[in-house]
């Protein structure tokens, strides 16, 4: 008994030394700033030669950011807007590139390189390089017209961003190679036997993918919604981002009113999440366990 | 007689009928397949889509570097398209001495492999401590480190910001390197969890053994376990570096002027030409165009593209080797 006792605090003991770094670097460089920051946006913070100077505002900053900022609530939307197009297309097309890779196909591992290789190669900078000098727009898509199409047929508040969005296809397709891989995962995980006995029962091909496949590779869908989700938000590619460091040096806002606007992106990048989970994670046979992440 | 022949004739049919159709069957089993996709009408499809898919994933980069070779001529000429008439290796050159490339290239170098290594390290320790030990409060911090996977760095990095300037980090590596010793910094909770998962595939009667020879848990680490994960640890290692490299948004807080990344010398190539070749005289004076600019963004790339090279199989397989996927 004591000596269960023992042994069980010492498990204790040494899983809290093993844990430790990420507690200290948590308590350090999470906590602490999250503390520090939510303060620092309810103040506006000026920086003098004898510190920092802090004047409470109280809600003031987020109530400039929606009310009076000329340019955040604006970049806001059209990246909303953007990224509600860019998640399903991302994650469908890593689906079927998967499905197109699973296949008995020769030169597999080449070509999961080839899909891979942009996860390790871009950098916002090289892809905001590769944008400016027209390397990422297929000529075929403006040849046709579809462009003027949609600048017709929608308001120009959602033409705009589907616009973006054409013009700049093969870079939101980069974004896909990591969700491919889990796909890839999780599509050799189902049970081969499965497919056989579907086949011998005469399930043709597209029946066993809506039938089968899909249901089985649920959770890993709902992994891959949330990690293009916050991989979109998080990537320097977006303007409003860098709408918040240049607020960071402006003498009029400074870096109170940068924090709050970190906590309003914050804020929606947490509420698009839980949309999610709640939509797609409701399913009863989903199991985070299973999802890995 | 003649009713002989009508018959022997029907058989003969009936024979060529079973013959031509058995053939059909045949025929049609390699076309489409006993089970709808191992026929060659489904390869072919397959082989295309792929094939076409592949050609306009690469697209961006075969426009990269068709155009870096290219001259100003070949640039305005409009019947060059994808093959240069000759290879213009001067791009590189005057890209190279714009980027200021050994100088970059080592503070990229500095800033990439020193975090990747700190996180590679304080990353398999608490991985390791989560997956095999149970404590109170760990399902909460568990909470957090997936919390702190979608908190934007745009929240914390001000007060980051001010905490590394009090201690006059900033213009050094050590602003990515001391979070990644304890283990944060860039993506953090992914390579955690990387490690969260593949521990948990170790079988625990390794550990035991080690524990009845009276290894304590830190030297069972470091002997045992540590050997054994090496698919998890280059993966996380290799990740974090890539990651590191790639990273300009921090970077260009943190490291202010005294220090640039490619990336970063990449965001100012337009002002630095003009520095770099305004000054130096007529002799070499030729404008900036996009196939310099386009040779500095292969410069920027081809360290990646070449450690990709050599390291491939080990990011593509990243979800095989460490378990992430769960079992």
């Amino acid at each position: 008994m004591l000596q269960k006792l023992i042994r069980r605090r010492r498990e204790l003991i040494t899983g809290y030394l093993f844990v430790l770094p990420w507690i200290i670097g948590f308590l350090l460089f999470m906590a602490y700033p999250i503390y520090f920051s939510l303060n620092m946006s309810f103040h506006k913070v000026l920086i003098t030669s004898e510190g920092i100077q802090k004047d409470f505002l109280g809600g003031d900053n987020f109530k400039y950011a929606f009310l009076s900022d000329p340019k955040y609530v604006e970049e806001l939307l059209v990246f909303i807007k953007s990224v509600i197009f860019m998640i399903p297309i991302i994650v469908v097309f890593a689906l079927l590139v998967a499905l197109l890779i699973n296949q008995p196909i020769r030169f597999k591992g080449l070509f999961r390189a080839i899909f891979f290789l942009p996860v390790v190669i871009t950098s916002g900078e090289v892809v905001k390089e590769l944008f400016s000098q027209g390397a990422t727009t297929i000529s075929i898509v403006e040849r046709y017209g579809i462009i003027q199409f949609i600048e017709a047929n929608l308001s120009p508040s959602w033409s705009e961003p589907i616009i973006g969005i054409i013009q700049q296809l093969i870079v939101i397709l980069w974004y896909s190679g990591v969700q491919i891989l889990i796909f890839l995962a999780g599509l050799q995980k189902v049970n081969s036997q499965i497919y056989e006995a579907a086949s011998i029962d005469g399930a043709s091909p597209w029946e066993i993918f809506w039938k089968i496949t899909l249901p089985s590779i649920k959770p890993f869908i709902l992994v891959n919604i949330i990690y293009t989700t916050v991989d979109l938000f998080t990537n320097s590619l977006n303007d409003v981002i860098l709408l918040i460091k240049e607020h960071m040096f402006k003498i009029n806002t400074g870096f109170g009113y940068a924090t709050a606007l970190a906590w309003i992106y914050f804020m929606i990048i947490f509420v698009i999440l839980l949309i999610v989970v709640v939509i797609f994670g409701r399913n009863e046979d989903y199991n985070p366990k299973k999802a890995g992440r | 007689m003649k009713k002989d022949n009508v018959s022997i004739l029907k058989v003969v049919k009936a024979v060529d009928k079973k013959m031509i159709e058995n053939i059909g069957y045949k025929i049609k089993r390699i076309f489409l397949g006993k089970k709808g996709n191992d026929g060659i009408v489904f390869k072919v499809f397959i082989y295309a889509l792929l094939i076409s898919i592949g050609f306009v994933y690469l697209y961006p980069i075969f426009y990269m570097v068709s155009h870096s070779f290219k001259s100003l001529k070949d640039l305005l000429d409009p019947t060059v398209l994808w093959l240069p008439k000759s290879l213009h290796v001067d791009n590189y050159i005057r890209a190279w001495n714009v980027l200021d490339f050994p100088k970059a290239f080592g503070a990229s170098m500095l800033n990439s492999v020193l975090p990747a290594i700190s996180q590679t390290v304080s990353c398999a320790l608490v991985g390791y401590g989560f997956a095999r030990f149970k404590f109170p409060g760990k399902s909460i911090m568990l909470v957090f480190i997936l919390l702190t996977f979608i908190i934007p760095v745009q929240v914390v990095m001000i007060p980051l910001f001010l905490l590394f300037k009090q201690y006059g980090l900033l213009g050094s590596p050590l602003p990515f390197i001391i979070p990644a010793l304890f283990a944060g910094g860039i993506k953090s909770a992914l390579f955690i969890l990387i490690y969260m998962q593949f521990f948990k595939t170790v079988p625990k009667a390794l550990e035991e053994s080690a524990q009845i020879d009276g290894a304590g848990p830190f030297k069972t680490f470091f002997r045992i376990i540590i050997p054994i994960s090496v698919p998890a640890i280059v993966v996380v290692f290799l990740f974090s570096l890539v990651w590191h490299w790639n990273e300009t948004y921090m970077a260009s807080l943190y490291l202010g002027e005294s220090m640039r990344t490619l990336p970063l010398m990449l965001q100012s190539f337009d002002l630095a030409y003009s520095q770099e070749y305004s000054s130096s005289g007529a002799t070499d004076m030729v404008n900036i165009n996009e196939s310099i600019k386009l040779a500095g963004t292969m410069l920027i790339i081809l360290p990646l593209l070449i450690l990709y090279l050599f390291a491939q199989k080990w990011f593509v397989e990243v979800a095989d080797k460490t378990g992430l996927t769960g079992e």
